[in-house]
């Protein structure tokens, strides 16, 4: 029997049962955009069934890294930047865990920067939703990677001189297999990415635009918004590479000219990390974490296996 | 040590195959009955550039490198740049032959390659007058020709094997039996046939030297020839860790690689990743979840792996980290000794440190002291840190293959069970008190700790202070509980390492004067410990290998029974003098330091001349050394 009981059992779940008894109310501000992440993520994981139990979200810090003190699960508040490497560890110690990591833009866009790109490019099974409001609102309205050339901020008095970064197209270039960007302003959309993105056996970027009331005043609501999917302006395969690239170059360049474009931009069925791992013969096939807490678990022996070669 | 003893060096270029060779004639001569024990040299270069490992065997117990050495089999560097007198390199095809020919004791023997050094270089070296004087006995043989002759020219080595067989009155049996178990079919017919034509074309020669294979019986009990990286990678294993995240870099990369070759057949997980940072957090997922699991770095890549460590010892994620020193600031000498990371280990990262630092003395401390760390880890819910250097990672010793008899410790540690999470004090509005500040597990500090997927054990861990349930909290009150928690731990570990006594004594109970050291060179100090005993000297020592917490009662016992005390260690600035003035404050007149950094490893004759400088109020006779004198607290 497994020692996690909470894992992979079948069940009718509420969104309530996601909130958390001791900080059910956020201190985000009036009008911030990661309400709108906590709430999907919510009501994605309680249309699932998942148990608060089996969950593992992991955060980075930033106003985004808050998330984990209101929502119910297990949770890994990191540091700046690592919610991936933690996270993605997690999932191949115990691959029964929904694992879920969670960030803003300068966390895993910037100082993150490298381990997105090699979570992505490993295709960990995992959900990775950033919160992007091209700003560093925590530390009170920074230039951000995000944040369009021309930035103004106390940082940057003379305005960025950097073009910003394209998430989705660096996400595909590093080998996410399932990309998508939904707005604070559209929640059914939103829980439905995030869902998908769950469910998705691979690693799962959602590039969350999440507008900052306070430190981004300039900055769009992101209304209104476009879903590419519903849009007859729109035409592509999200699982052919080349239309998916072209596709996300035009959604990130419109976004800085004030046209607010979402929806799944790609999704490739490519074996997740975990797979891979297990056909090699490196990773074990039952998960790692269940022997330590099976009394009957036999323990293999360096004096009996690696000893003789040294005699 | 007796006259009985062999310092055999084998010196050629990187990629000559210096090391497997000299790994094969370490073992050969074990099998023979010796103990050994190597050192190793060589420059941060793939192909060519000096490279050296001694062999040392004695009949008695070799836990050291010896002083100097007397024989020296010198292949030259088949990868020399090219030769010009301009060069700050000089000639490196004869730096094998050339470089630290002092060492070479008197009587000694020179076997070098005269299929690749040839006469006129032999001559710039003035070889045949530095042998007169010093009554060396130089026998030149074309081992490469040797080779070509029955393979191929990398197996010029085996013929220098041979060669040195003969000279030594040896039996090749052992030698050629490892070779057996290493090769099979042509390989192996044409490695043999070099061995052997090595060894009649030596016994031809007129010899004149009276160094000899030292006397040897059956061994007693079966030996295992190890590294300390060995002993580090299977006291891992052993401890129950099964997975291990790290990024390569000398010296580290050696327990990594062994890790990482066995833990697929153990069951575990390695992954390679994309830099430090994400390898320390890695192995903080991993244990998240409930795995035993470690990674570790050099100097550099360890200075990344601050962050992860403070997140360790503030969520109270246990994890292991090894951290292999070698020469810095900086890139330093990427491939040689040093102990000068005792401080970035102890208190790197932000804030107080909580975490447990050990610094094994030799391969059987190295094995006993990562299960340590892996026990003290997971029973305590902290950070366990093993800080060992270049030297130990790839010296070569034998220790008696029972040693590793062991039992493997699958405990996960301080874990609850769901039956007990279901039991456990009243949950904060649905939370488990995963950090309850008065858990009465019998260990000072220690509270239940649930993994993800267990029922009802969700909690938050998370670098900010926080609450019992883990969520953040800057409550003043909560906050000086959890610390003093937290940094209670440290107390009761401290009192466990205690009885474990990590600490090893050496010499007399009564002694006048103390030295004192810590990590790799333990077995040389106490080899010059026994060379000054006999000089008539009254003189013991102490390796401390607890570095945090300090080992306090021991080493100011210690210290207390002697009238002055040498603190000797491989830095500039005596970091393990200074901390033991930081932790005992009171010994500050008794502690001079006797300091090594030019990236070679003591030798006992050092020491010795350094003990000797130091009592005597001499200035230090070599300018590789330095004296530093007590100047009180």
């Amino acid at each position: 029997m497994s020692a996690f009981s909470a894992i992979g059992e079948q069940r009718e779940a509420e969104e309530d049962e996601f909130t958390p008894g001791i900080e059910p109310q956020p201190t985000w501000c009036p009008g911030c955009g990661d309400f709108a992440v906590n709430n999907a993520l919510k009501k994605a994981m309680a249309n699932l069934g998942k148990n608060p139990d089996e969950v593992l979200l992991c955060t980075g810090i930033g106003c985004s890294g808050k998330l984990n003190s209101y929502f119910e699960s297990y949770g890994f508040h990191t540091i700046h930047g690592r919610s991936l490497p933690v996270a993605r560890a997690a999932k191949l110690a115990n691959p029964g865990v929904e694992v879920v990591a969670a960030g803003g833009d300068g966390d895993g866009y910037g100082i993150g920067g490298n381990h997105f790109m090699h979570t992505a490019r490993e295709n960990h099974d995992m959900t990775y939703i950033v919160f992007n409001n091209e700003i560093f609102g925590l530390t009170k309205g920074q230039t951000s990677p995000t944040s369009p050339k021309g930035h103004k901020s106390k940082t940057q008095p003379s305005g960025s001189a950097k073009d910003p970064v394209r998430p989705l197209s660096l996400s595909l270039a590093s080998g996410a297999s399932y990309v998508a960007r939904t707005a604070a302003v559209n929640p059914n959309q939103a829980a439905e990415i995030i869902a998908e993105a769950v469910e998705h056996d691979g690693f799962a970027h959602v590039d969350f635009l999440t507008q900052c009331p306070t430190w981004n005043k300039d900055a769009r609501q992101y209304v209104p918004y476009t879903d590419v999917q519903d849009s007859d302006d729109y035409d592509f395969d999200v699982t052919d590479r080349q239309e998916a690239g072209e596709m996300m170059y035009e959604v990130e360049s419109k976004l800085y000219e004030g046209e607010v474009l979402t929806g799944r931009f790609y999704k490739d069925d490519r074996p997740s990390y975990g797979q891979e791992k297990r056909s090699t013969g490196e990773m074990p096939e039952e998960p790692l974490a269940e022997r330590y807490y099976d009394d009957d678990a036999e323990w293999e022996r360096c004096a009996e296996q690696l000893i003789d070669k040294h005699t | 040590m007796t006259d009985q003893e062999l310092i055999w060096r084998i010196a050629g270029g990187s990629g000559d195959g210096i090391d497997s060779n000299s790994r094969y004639f370490a073992k050969a001569l074990m099998r023979s009955g010796l103990d050994v024990f190597t050192h190793r040299h060589y420059p941060s270069r793939i192909r060519g550039g000096h490279t050296y490992v001694e062999v040392r065997a004695t009949p008695d117990g070799a836990a050291s490198r010896g002083d100097g050495y007397n024989f020296l089999l010198a292949l030259g560097d088949s990868f020399a740049r090219n030769p010009s007198e301009d060069a700050y390199y000089g000639n490196e095809e004869l730096k094998p032959l050339s470089e630290n020919l002092d060492d070479l004791r008197e009587g000694g023997i020179i076997v070098y390659d005269s299929g690749l050094i040839d006469d006129e270089q032999v001559e710039e070296i003035d070889l045949h007058e530095r042998a007169e004087e010093n009554d060396w006995h130089v026998y030149p043989v074309d081992l490469r020709g040797i080779a070509k002759e029955h393979g191929r020219e990398i197996m010029r080595n085996n013929a220098g094997i041979g060669v040195t067989a003969a000279l030594l009155d040896m039996d090749t049996s052992e030698y050629e039996g490892i070779m057996e178990e290493m090769w099979g079919d042509d390989i192996l017919e044409a490695n043999l046939a070099v061995i052997q034509d090595g060894f009649e074309q030596a016994q031809e020669f007129d010899q004149s030297h009276d160094l000899e294979m030292p006397d040897h019986d059956e061994p007693e009990e079966e030996q295992a020839l190890v590294s300390g990286s060995d002993a580090i990678a299977y006291g891992a294993l052993d401890a129950g860790c099964r997975f291990i995240a790290g990024y390569p870099m000398t010296p580290w990369t050696d327990v990594f690689t062994i890790m990482s070759q066995n833990l697929p057949q153990f069951g575990g997980i390695s992954e390679q990743v994309e830099d430090e940072i994400a390898a320390a957090a890695l192995a903080l997922g991993a244990s998240h979840a409930g795995v035993k699991s470690m990674s570790g770095s050099s100097g550099g890549g360890f200075a990344l792996m601050s962050e992860p460590l403070g997140l360790a010892e503030m969520s109270e994620t246990p994890v292991v980290l090894v951290e292999a020193m070698r020469a810095g600031p900086s890139t330093g000498m990427p491939t040689k000794p040093e102990q000068a990371d005792l401080e970035h280990v102890l208190y790197t990262s932000q804030g107080d440190s909580s975490r447990v630092v050990l610094a094994p003395g030799d391969q059987e401390e190295c094995y006993e002291q990562i299960r340590t760390a892996f026990e003290l880890a997971y029973d305590y819910q902290i950070p366990a840190l093993l800080i060992y250097d270049q030297k130990l990672q790839g010296e070569l010793r034998n220790v008696d293959a029972s040693f590793f008899d062991r039992e493997p410790d699958g405990d996960a540690g301080s874990v609850v069970t769901e039956e007990q999470i279901a039991e456990a004090a009243e949950h904060h509005a649905g939370k488990f008190k995963r950090f309850q500040y008065d858990a009465d597990e019998g260990k000072e500090g220690v509270s239940p700790r649930s993994v993800p997927g267990q029922k009802g054990g969700r909690f938050l861990a998370t670098g900010n202070e926080h609450n019992e349930a883990g969520h953040i909290s800057e409550d003043p009150t909560n906050r000086v509980l959890q610390m003093d928690r937290r940094l209670g731990k440290l107390e009761s570990i401290r009192e466990e390492l205690d009885e474990k006594g990590n600490q090893t004594h050496h010499g007399p109970e009564e002694a006048e004067y103390g030295i004192m050291c810590w990590g790799s060179h333990q077995g040389t100090v106490f080899e010059a410990v026994d060379r000054l005993n006999d000089a008539g000297h009254s003189v013991k020592a102490i390796g401390v290998s607890d570095m945090m917490p300090y080992p306090e009662a021991e080493v100011s016992e210690f210290l207390e029974s002697v009238d002055e005390c040498l603190v000797v260690e491989m830095n500039a600035t005596a970091q393990f003098r200074g901390l033991t003035q930081k932790e005992l404050g009171r010994f500050g007149p008794k502690l001079s330091s006797l300091l090594k950094y030019n990236g070679n490893p003591f030798e006992p004759a050092e020491i010795v001349e350094g003990f000797e400088s130091s009592i005597n109020g001499e200035e230090l006779a070599v300018n590789n050394m330095k004296y530093v004198p007590a100047a009180g607290d």
